[in-house]
């Protein structure tokens, strides 16, 4: 059992998740409300998009890359639907299909771009992301989508359950697409070939290309996917809103990438779970919600993620300064 | 050059032979600027042809000068950290940290008929303690970068969300605004047509470039972007080098906080947020290289010149504001795709990917 939860979780994971105990038995401590089962559901809807957003950018990272451009992506494949829907009266499939082809269109060219240019990804995507978004406000003028259709904003619970104390708890699309996405995306990285062959990649791009690894093929898919999941996270977001906002994901970009990497992602590549993106995620949400319920200002909580951030990194860093000098003196 | 020097012999020769490929390149400048100020005299005639009337004028250059030095500043607080092979993330968060303090002090704690002397001396310290704060927020952050080891975009995202996170704390997400007219002259007044804000900036470029390219400081931030570890090898006290780079930056940050101020006769948490990648993108076009050790100034005063006569350009054309901020992008990726196709000798054969 031990080594199985240290197969499942690194040692990032399992500080996170003491962590998150910690927090948790303080502030159910405090506050009664904390640990009932609407509290929970509703924690999870509201981070839902943000969690299916970093699984995609967790994949990217794993890869060795980084990519911003996704909020740009999907504000772009949430308003196509949403213009699909409302002016053509396209149904679900062949909107949500169509938003989906073109969020894996935009994630791809960031791959042939960061491939064919040999420039790293952070630039390129700086780059696509201004394109995308400028564009996107420009053809869009910026205009709101209000009337999006009954089977788009209709909350729609595929489970209903009233507690003993009369609230109503429902499981809503968002909860069911993000477990969803989490399983999926656990499967892709942990089970299949191309998902190790992601780990390769990020962890050595030299030998991983030697070996025979498509380098190309992998990155494509990394970016691509993450370009799906945008369009997902997408549809999600104006679901919960019920409006499609060209600007709706904008300054995104930052929020999501700290949060995967509070979960244990390595900008270096080849490192990561989706399990601790999963805990950096609850972690945060946890906090935020137990600050509110404890009655500290909102305004407070900038400062403790900040905070969290910088005592996460200093943890990791000083556990991989000494993993690497241990190396160094092997090497020496 | 630097992948032979890395393949010689001993430690000594390499560094020797790496530090000499370095000046060679810092002399020579391993940066086609040429390219940039082509591409810069195109545009212009471009401009200058489609609106005759109203592109090719003295006016339309002094506001051109008005609007370069804030992006310019933040561009230079991110070019530098980029060179010594990091980022600042933080900057924009800085800036603002650093605005709002200055903002405070000359807002709610001097007494409001201060004037004359009492006044100056007001002004004084408010520009006093927003420059502590830069100075204590590039310790810090140099501190982490040096003794942790991890990739600064992480700490610098991670301080970038803790000054946000203060700024909106204190201020409620609310901004300040009413500053004395002597702050104000900053953005408003010229000196024989040049905006003073202009001049601020070309002076702080100029002192930037000699820093860079003639000091032993600037040498070594180049080193330490080539290879950290071979510089470190070579006896530089690398944490002292990052350290300086971060306070640098935020010093830089700190100018463009009393820019900033003085243009917008306000401060906040949420102040130009959308110019954090604009800077990046500047630099890189500038001829920053992203992986670190190289990159002038000169490169990048070219590359604002460019951004702004695309911007402001456009916007005499009457064409969307957005058209330009995508042309900046296109114009990164042909720049770039210019350097891999034509110029692959300089930034081929790297396969260190971020």
């Amino acid at each position: 059992m031990p080594r199985l939860l240290s197969a499942v979780f690194g040692r990032t994971e399992t500080a996170l998740a003491a962590a998150i105990v910690i927090a948790a038995v303080i502030f159910s401590l405090s506050s009664p409300y904390f640990l009932s089962l609407p509290n929970f559901v509703n924690l999870i809807e509201a981070y839902s998009v943000t969690t299916i957003l970093a699984a995609g950018v967790f994949v990217v990272l794993v890869s060795g890359g980084i990519d911003i451009s996704f909020a740009a992506t999907a504000s772009a494949t949430q308003y196509l639907a949403a213009y699909l829907a409302t002016s053509y009266g396209f149904s679900a499939a062949p909107a949500l299909g169509l938003a989906a082809a073109l969020g894996i269109a935009m994630g791809s060219i960031n791959a042939l771009l960061t491939y064919y240019l040999r420039v790293v990804s952070i630039i390129v995507t700086i780059a696509t992301s201004s394109i995308y978004y400028a564009l996107l406000i420009y053809i869009t003028n910026a205009t709101e989508i209000y009337n999006l259709p009954d089977w788009w904003s209709n909350r729609f619970a595929f489970v209903r359950y009233v507690t003993a104390s009369d609230d109503v708890v429902k499981i809503t699309l968002p909860i069911v697409v993000m477990v969803a996405v989490i399983v999926v995306t656990q499967y892709l990285m942990a089970r299949t070939r191309i998902g190790r062959q992601v780990y390769a990649l990020g962890g050595n791009p030299e030998a991983a290309s030697r070996i025979g690894i498509n380098v190309l093929g992998v990155q494509l898919l990394a970016y691509g996917y993450l370009g799906l999941l945008a369009a997902v996270a997408g549809f999600i977001q104006a679901s919960r809103v019920h409006q499609a906002v060209p600007t709706a994901m904008a300054g995104q970009e930052l929020n999501v990438l700290a949060v995967a990497i509070l979960g244990g992602a390595s900008l270096v590549g080849g490192i990561g779970s989706m399990g601790g993106v999963v805990l950096g995620v609850l972690f945060l949400a946890m906090l935020q919600n137990g600050l509110n319920l404890l009655g500290v200002s909102s305004y407070f909580f900038g400062i403790v993620i900040g905070l969290a951030i910088l005592v996460s990194i200093s943890m990791t860093g000083y556990a991989e300064k000494h993993t690497r000098r241990r190396r160094v003196a092997r090497a020496s | 050059m630097r992948d032979s020097a890395r393949g010689a012999g001993g430690v000594d020769r390499s560094v020797a032979a790496q530090l000499d490929g370095l000046l060679i390149a810092l002399r020579r400048g391993s940066v086609n600027v040429g390219g940039l100020l082509v591409l810069l005299a195109v545009l212009i005639a471009l401009f200058s042809l489609l609106i005759p009337t109203t592109f090719p004028r003295v006016t339309t250059v002094q506001a051109m000068m008005f609007q370069i030095p804030e992006l310019g500043l933040l561009s230079l607080a991110m070019a530098i950290p980029l060179i010594s092979g990091g980022i600042n993330l933080a900057i924009i968060a800085t800036a603002n940290g650093a605005g709002l303090l200055m903002a405070w002090i000359l807002t709610a704690v001097m007494p409001p008929d201060a004037a004359g002397t009492s006044l100056a001396l007001w002004m004084a310290g408010a520009l006093v303690a927003g420059l502590l704060l830069c100075i204590v927020v590039g310790v810090v952050t140099g501190l982490l970068v040096a003794a942790l080891g991890v990739h600064p975009i992480l700490v610098t995202l991670g301080t970038m969300t803790l000054l946000h996170g203060f700024g909106i704390y204190f201020t409620r997400g609310r901004t300040l605004s009413g500053f004395p007219d002597a702050l104000i002259l900053v953005s408003n007044e010229t000196i024989w047509g040049i905006p003073i804000s202009f001049i601020i900036f070309a002076i702080v470029a100029v002192v930037a470039h000699v820093l860079l390219t003639r000091t032993t400081l600037g040498i070594r931030i180049h080193m330490i972007g080539s290879n950290l570890e071979a510089t470190r090898f070579s006896g530089v006290d690398t944490r002292r080098v990052l350290v300086s780079v971060y306070v640098v930056s935020s010093l830089l940050c700190w100018l463009a906080a009393i820019v900033m101020m003085a243009r917008f006769n306000s401060a906040g948490a949420d102040i130009a947020q959308s110019y954090l990648l604009i800077t990046i993108l500047a630099a890189i076009l500038g001829g920053v290289d992203p992986y670190g050790g190289f990159g002038r100034i000169v490169g990048l005063f070219v590359a604002l010149w460019i951004l702004q006569v695309i911007a402001s350009g456009f916007n005499l054309m009457n064409i969307s504001p957005h058209l330009a901020l995508a042309s900046w992008g296109l114009i990164l990726l042909l720049v770039m795709a210019v350097k891999r196709f034509a110029g692959s000798l300089h930034f081929g054969s790297r396969a260190r990917r971020l």
